[in-house]
């Protein structure tokens, strides 16, 4: 049953997504093309379009993923699996536990898990890099693409640039590169 | 009767200021911090300040993106469960209707050269956008040798043995050794630093208080 396989597939990696839904792409993309959902490179468009989009990167890919298997219920049943654990797990710590990031164990928890969602984010944008040929063998389009890269970073790093700025203007940018 | 009417109110308000904050929230949920607070702090005076410092400190420690769980909180707070659903609604039809739009008008226009064009030049973006993410997060997760070995293995895990580990593996395993780490490190006497993350943004969002103020 495919709408069911995207729900809990997408439901696990909703109670497992910890430290923003970055460090998901790479968790997406292992499930997507295991269950080939998507091709690699539609799944890098799929990324493309949830980080321009308003709202959380990994819901908004859960919204295109969904939508590319199953059409409209996939895209509503991989939301839902997304966010239900949120609701879940938030009624529950509100219930129960309210200082629950005080709890010594939830810290040293977050103490190990930190580093490797960060390790995870990193992998991401280096796995994106080589596979989008921002990184890669000597060519001008390597080169520009590379280019563009360290402008946006530089932009949101030192000039705190809106992310959703430095992906229009990337995307004018390409428009009139690339074409 | 009246008390109906009025919870009814409550919740439909819930949903109309998550819903308008919803789509103005480009770049993930630390972008949406301050609208969060001028709408249910300032403008609807349902939560107080340092409720909503203490909401965020929250939604970063649980699974689930920080808006969701940002809006999902606030929402409990003003009015249980249901006032939990209300907020998560707000904060995710809004945003779903635009970003399936673009999904669909995806699938027609991919083919254009103009569109192909703009999404190539994209690409290099997202990667920057990644990377500031990754920078972001690693500002509070890299705390100390341990730490910092922690995110090299993982980095270095997910390189050289792609599709052959699990990335959820790797996250559970962190929490796992995170734990077994600090309680080896108690049991030898030392002390492991772990807040750095808490007292900075509440440090940080003090400093702009005051900025503000003067």
């Amino acid at each position: 049953m495919l709408l069911w396989e995207l729900f809990s597939t997408f439901l696990m990696i909703g109670f497992i997504s910890f430290g923003g839904g970055y460090a998901m792409i790479p968790v997406i993309e292992y499930e997507v093309l295991r269950h080939e959902w998507l091709e690699a490179d539609k799944f890098l468009d799929a990324i493309a379009i949830a980080g321009m989009s308003p709202g959380p990167i990994a819901t908004n890919s859960a919204i295109f993923v969904g939508y590319n298997t199953a059409g409209v219920a996939g895209s509503v049943v991989s939301t839902l699996g997304m966010i239900i654990p949120s609701l879940l797990v938030v009624v529950l710590v509100a219930t129960i536990f309210y200082k629950i990031q005080d709890n010594m164990i939830m810290k040293s928890m977050l103490y190990g898990l930190r580093p490797i969602i960060t390790g995870l984010i990193l992998y991401a944008a280096v796995s994106f890099a080589i596979k989008n040929e921002v990184i890669g063998p000597f060519s001008w389009e390597m080169v520009t693409m590379l280019l563009m890269f360290v402008i946006a970073l530089v932009a949101m790093l030192r000039f705190k640039t809106h992310p959703a700025l430095v992906i229009a203007s990337s995307g004018v940018a390409g428009a009139i590169i690339f074409v | 009767m009246g008390a109906n009417i009025s919870r009814f109110k409550l919740l439909r308000d819930i949903f109309i200021s998550f819903a308008k904050i919803g789509p103005v929230t480009f770049g993930g949920g630390y972008a949406m911090i301050p609208l969060i607070e001028k709408e249910v702090v300032i403008h609807r005076k349902w939560v107080k300040a340092v409720d909503v410092a203490d909401v965020f400190a929250l939604s970063e420690s649980i699974p689930g993106s920080i808006a969701v769980n940002s809006a999902t909180f606030i929402g409990y707070r003003i009015a249980g469960v249901m006032g939990a659903i209300a907020a998560l609604l707000g904060v995710m039809i809004p945003t779903f209707l635009i970003v399936l739009g673009l999904c669909i008008s995806y699938f027609f226009v991919k083919d254009n050269v103009y569109v192909a064009a703009a999404f190539k030049g994209i690409r290099p973006a997202i990667v920057a956008l990644i990377a500031y993410a990754g920078y972001k997060i690693g500002l509070t997760a890299i705390l100390d040798k341990t730490t910092l070995a922690f995110t090299v293995l993982s980095m270095a895990a997910m390189l050289l043995f792609n599709h052959h580990i699990h990335p959820v593996a790797l996250i559970i395993g962190g929490g796992i050794v995170g734990i077994v780490t600090v309680m080896i490190r108690k049991a030898l006497g030392m002390v492991t630093r772990m807040d750095k993350h808490e007292k900075h943004s509440i440090e940080e969002s003090a400093a702009q208080q005051i900025n503000k103020g003067a």
